[in-house]
């Protein structure tokens, strides 16, 4: 949409384009705490298994998989487990505070009336910022396991990725399962983001929204290790989410990964979707 | 509060299998014994489903248990249309009589009763006078007892037998190459023992000699256990109570699964079973499955061989249509249980049963050189594959093999992944040390799986028994058969042939020994099978196409939900500011503003005056398109306003406060809000307004260090940026000194000296007075009166507005100007 005065050219595409809305996050320091950790885990990580000793696996099938006695087997070991203790709490917060905060926080800022009084339409402004928030979740889920095997090089040299169960993937194959399985934790966890993003649209407060997601996630978990509620639980969201597990066989199931991803992804849009029209007609009164 | 949540989950599953409309009775059985011909008296339950008649399911128990341990499966078939019948064997439960091993005169007689009672009742369907359509199910005890009564009742008309035995004598005796003498195998003393024990103890808890069993399995087992002797009696009892003896006779569709966890009865017991019933009759339906679980533990697949069952039957009795194979094996290696994170269950699929050698072998060469090997004194120490209800998980802290009594070799590392379905045989050469002839010699064969890293697994903790008799110097070449097992090895691992002199589990020779094993001539041969994953619901691609679908739908929809807008009004005046009837009312039905209706001239400077809450910021943010009004318009220039209106690009706005990112300077802030705002193609202005906000060198420092003036100034600023045709100001002087104040007066009054036009709500008089041109007076969200100062100060030269307003306001101003 133009319009044009005398001295007023307005282009609405042009509003708030990704790379001031990246600028504008950036420098927050939420966003460097963020990113601090994902490069400080695998550092503590990687000590503590260095010095503090390391149990023996247990490998029998029947046996729980043991993936931390594998870590230090190698970099690509190391990688995967620095991925599996993750996954769980810390990459989650993250994609919930990307996602969750941005929206809320600029409303307790008071910067979003502005930013919609200029006019930045409101339906591109969750455009701009869910894919920003996105992108910096991406990038902290990238991040880890780069940052993890780097590290794991210095300390505990480059060996083949070996799953728990004695399988060994060769080098190119191996870094390839652990992008795929990157991938998958967040694609798994675009649901907590599509939550976490439709709560930071209702609430202006962003730990609101952050704490909100996370909760969900938590009590999805609970209900999911009652055995009593039996197939049921194959709907909740987060039941697939170890689904990656399965990317360590030779032969890769991929029905849970899908049917994982798939619940992820349709909970995410339906998520977004709410947000947007809620936000289409929310009154602005922050 | 979770707990209670939890609860209300699981209460109504729990009410579920609650009213399961069940009867206990008691039925007349086979005689007593062969001199006592009154019958027993059986403890039975019959579950009746909600339609009748219907074909029933009689349910036999394992050894040691009683029909309550079948509660569980009875309702299940319940749930699934059959009349099932659950009853414990005579010496379990409350029935009464002696164990007699499923022997035809006994517990099989017990077992036709059973039927005979299901062909008297009216709730069961009938194929003719006292026969009823029946399925018989059991697993180990049981299942022998399925597939013995199935044999010598024609009436039985399907069967369903889990984990058990097909030659008692060589499931307890263990042999796995054939020798020309007809002795029995190696003694599995641990199982026999347990199986013994469990019986001895009398329902009265006391313990007698044989308790609950005949006196001749008493006596057979004594003989066994004391001294390795099997007499022609106690081989003719086994023999009775074997499958084997009636498998030819059975013609009923029959379901055999065999544990890969079991040393008891392993694969090769079912295998017989099948290869039984099949060369007898190759038209009988057979299915075999080979799954994780078994006497020794393994994987717990007892869900999908309940249903199976239930399939089983509702194919053979009720003439569903059947969508099974004839051969499934669960693969518990090479894959992680997604929810357990367990190592876990890949179920393959032939459509064939294959036999227990494969469908095709592929031989495999082994090396090593001959190896001496010492059987000791006593049996001890032994090596521990597998304990009776542990199974092979005592493997983590005891050897499974002894260093000097085993014997290994090792084949190439495998160029490719291999996976074993089924047997493997190898020729070995024995001899003994001793020139004398050396009878008794027992040795136990296995096939392990060694990793790249030097790690060994031994599938399902199971070994082959060997017992040869007269081994001498001479060696003596025999073939093994290694035990039936499903395994994955990785290209990169070996495998490896252990030939061992103790194991546990079994009964061992008790002169210490020295053997020398040697490869013989052939390769290890081992068993493939051509199997397809089966598919569990639907494929991988489906689940992303449907969510594909759902995401697309969801944002066609989202593409027709968007909010209605105000259409153009081409009769509304060209002014900065048209308000027309705009009325806002919020959801908890406060009327902030009501009817209001004013316009704006361009050029000048409106004050917007009213008390706290008159409605004068609910009216700006309308004019922002931060509000939605309930009803009335807005126009600006012209043009209609809502959210996101490209019009709002011409008005600058400061409502309630400044807004900025504290993080960052305020000149990234005004530099970050201009590239915002979708006018690139404009000047900003960027040093006029910096002029105006007056920070000097703080515009570098953050805005969260700047004090409320600072940040009001900014904000006048911000809104001022790029020169907006329209500037609302709402409270601009709150936080500035006077003369600040001063200054912003002048601002305003060059700004619409421009021709541009200034809109500043206030609720300071004095400030109005002296800045404005116009006037528009709110109170309570109503409009109370609109004109130019001067006209409002008409004639009465001399008065403030303050008069004038309070004039205006009346009686009716309540809430006070400071």
């Amino acid at each position: 949409m133009t319009t044009q005065h005398s001295d007023v050219t307005y282009v609405a595409r042009t509003t708030l384009p990704l790379r001031v809305e990246f600028v504008r996050q950036l420098r927050r320091r939420r966003t460097l705490v963020a990113y601090a950790l994902v490069v400080a885990l695998p550092v503590l990580v990687a000590l503590a298994m260095k010095f503090g000793g390391n149990a023996g696996a247990s490998n029998r099938p029947g046996a729980p998989v043991d993936l931390v006695s594998l870590a230090t087997a190698g970099a690509a070991n190391f990688t995967l487990t620095m991925l599996f203790f993750s996954a769980g709490f810390l990459l989650l917060v993250i994609v919930a505070l990307f996602c969750g905060d941005t929206v809320a926080s600029e409303a307790s800022w008071s910067s979003l009336r502005y930013l919609l009084a200029a006019p930045v339409p409101r339906r591109r402004l969750l455009k701009q910022k869910l894919i920003v928030g996105l992108v910096l979740a991406l990038g902290a889920i990238a991040l880890l396991p780069v940052v993890s095997y780097f590290i794991g090089l210095i300390a505990f040299g480059s060996g083949p990725l070996g799953s728990p169960l004695g399988l060994s993937f060769a080098f190119g194959e191996g870094l390839m399962r652990i992008a795929a399985i990157a991938l998958y934790v967040f694609i798994s966890l675009l649901f907590a983001a599509g939550v976490a993003f439709l709560m930071s649209v209702l609430t202006d407060a962003p730990l609101g929204a952050v704490g909100a997601a996370v909760v969900l996630v938590i009590v999805s978990n609970v209900l999911d290790a009652i055995d009593a509620l039996g197939a049921l639980r194959e709907w909740l969201p987060t039941h697939y989410s170890q689904a990656w597990l399965g990317l360590l066989s030779s032969e890769i199931d991929w029905t849970d990964l899908a049917r994982g991803a798939s619940y992820s992804i349709v909970v995410f849009a339906i998520c977004v979707a709410v947000a947007v029209f809620i936000f289409d007609r929310k009154d602005i009164v922050s | 509060m979770l707990g209670g949540l939890i609860l209300a989950l699981v209460m109504p599953l729990a009410a579920c299998s609650s009213g399961d409309n069940a009867q206990e009775l008691r039925i007349s059985g086979g005689p007593q014994s062969s001199t006592n011909a009154a019958p027993v008296s059986l403890d039975a339950t019959i579950y009746r489903p909600a339609t009748i008649p219907a074909p029933a399911v009689v349910l036999a128990h394992g050894f040691g248990g009683s029909k309550t341990d079948l509660e569980e499966r009875a309702l299940h078939l319940r749930d699934r249309g059959f009349v099932v019948l659950a009853y414990s064997a005579r010496g379990f439960g409350t029935s009464t009589g002696k164990i007699s091993m499923n022997a035809p005169k006994f517990e099989v007689a017990d077992a036709r009763a059973v039927i005979d009672f299901l062909g008297r009742q009216s709730d069961v369907t009938q194929d003719g006078v006292g026969d009823p359509r029946v399925g018989l199910a059991g697993g180990s005890y049981g299942g022998a007892l399925a597939l013995l009564a199935g044999g010598y009742d024609s009436r039985v008309d399907a069967i369903a037998a889990d984990i058990t035995w097909n030659d008692l004598e060589s499931s307890l005796f263990g042999q796995s190459t054939e020798i020309a003498t007809q002795t029995p195998g190696v003694f599995k003393s641990l199982w026999a023992g347990s199986f013994f024990g469990s019986g001895v103890v009398n329902r009265d808890g006391s313990v007698t000699e044989c308790g609950r069993f005949t006196t001749e399995w008493c006596r057979a087992y004594s003989e066994a256990a004391a001294d390795g002797v099997v007499s022609a009696a106690s081989r003719a009892l086994m023999a009775a109570s074997s499958p084997s003896s009636i498998t030819n006779r059975i013609t009923a569709p029959t379901l055999i699964g065999a544990g890969q966890s079991d040393s008891l009865f392993p694969i090769t017991q079912a295998n017989a079973n099948v290869e039984q019933i099949l060369a007898a009759h190759p038209q009988t339906p057979v299915k075999m499955v080979w799954h994780g679980g078994g006497h020794d533990g393994g994987l717990d697949e007892s869900e999908r061989l309940q249903e199976m069952t239930a399939g089983w039957f509702a194919t053979y009795l009720m003439g569903e249509p059947s969508s099974t194979t004839d051969f499934e094996v669960t693969d518990t290696t090479g894959a992680i249980d997604v929810q357990s994170s367990r190592a876990a269950a890949t179920i393959l699929q032939a459509p064939a049963y294959p036999g227990i050698h494969g469908s095709s072998q592929q031989s495999i060469p082994l090396a090593g050189s001959k190896q001496r090997v010492r059987a000791p004194a006593g049996g001890v120490p032994a090596a521990v594959t597998s304990v009776p209800g542990i199974g092979s998980r005592v493997s983590a802290v005891l050897p499974n093999s002894i260093p000097g009594q085993a014997a290994a070799f090792d084949s190439a590392p495998l160029p490719a992944p291999l996976t074993l379905i089924g047997a493997s045989t190898v020729n070995i050469e024995v001899s003994a040390v001793d020139a004398r002839p050396v009878d008794d010699v027992v040795l136990f064969a296995s096939l392990r799986i060694v990793s790249a890293n030097g790690r060994q697994t031994l599938p399902s903790g199971l070994v082959s028994p060997i017992l040869l008799n007269s081994v001498g110097p001479e060696p003596q070449t025999i073939t093994v058969e290694l035990p039936a097992i499903v395994a994955t090895a990785e290209a990169g691992d070996s495998l490896r042939l252990v030939v061992s002199t103790t194991d546990f589990a079994y009964r061992l020779p008790v002169q210490s020994q020295l053997y020398d094993i040697a490869l013989a001539d052939g390769p290890l041969t081992i068993p493939q099978v051509d199997v397809q994953p089966a598919s569990t619901g639907p494929a991988a691609y489906w689940w992303l196409v449907g969510a594909a679908v759902i995401v697309f739908a969801i944002a066609l929809l989202l593409g027709r939900l968007r909010p209605r807008r105000p259409e153009d009004d081409p009769e509304v005046s060209k002014h900065p500011l048209t308000i027309t009837s705009l009325t806002k009312r919020y959801n908890d039905d406060y009327l902030a503003v009501d009817d209001l209706t004013f316009t704006v001239a361009a050029g000048s400077i409106l004050g917007l005056l009213g008390p706290n809450g008159a409605g004068k910021t609910t009216t700006m943010r309308m004019v922002m398109g931060l509000i939605t009004p309930t009803s009335g318009a807005i126009h600006a220039f012209g043009e209609p306003v809502f959210p996101g209106a490209p019009v709002l690009a011409r008005i600058g706005a400061l409502v309630e406060g400044p807004g900025f990112l504290p993080h960052l300077t305020g000149r990234q802030n005004l530099d970050l809000y201009w590239r915002s705002a979708g006018r690139g193609a404009d000047d900003p202005g960027l040093d006029e307004v910096l002029e105006i906000a007056d920070l000097g060198t703080a515009i570098d420092k953050r805005v969260r260090t700047y004090s409320q003036g600072m940040r009001q100034r900014l904000g006048i600023a911000q809104a001022m940026l790029g020169r907006p045709d329209l500037l609302l100001l709402d409270e601009p002087t709150n936080g500035l000194d006077p003369p600040q104040i001063k200054a912003m007066r002048d601002v305003l009054r060059r700004y619409a000296a421009s021709g541009r036009t200034v809109i500043i709500s206030s609720h300071l008089l004095s400030e109005v007075e002296q800045t404005c041109t116009d006037v528009v007076v709110m109170h309570r969200g109503r409009l109370l009166g609109a004109g130019s100062v001067v006209e409002l100060l008409g004639d009465k030269a001399g008065t403030r507005l303050e008069d004038v307003f309070l004039d205006i306001v009346g009686d009716d101003l309540t809430v006070g100007h400071p």
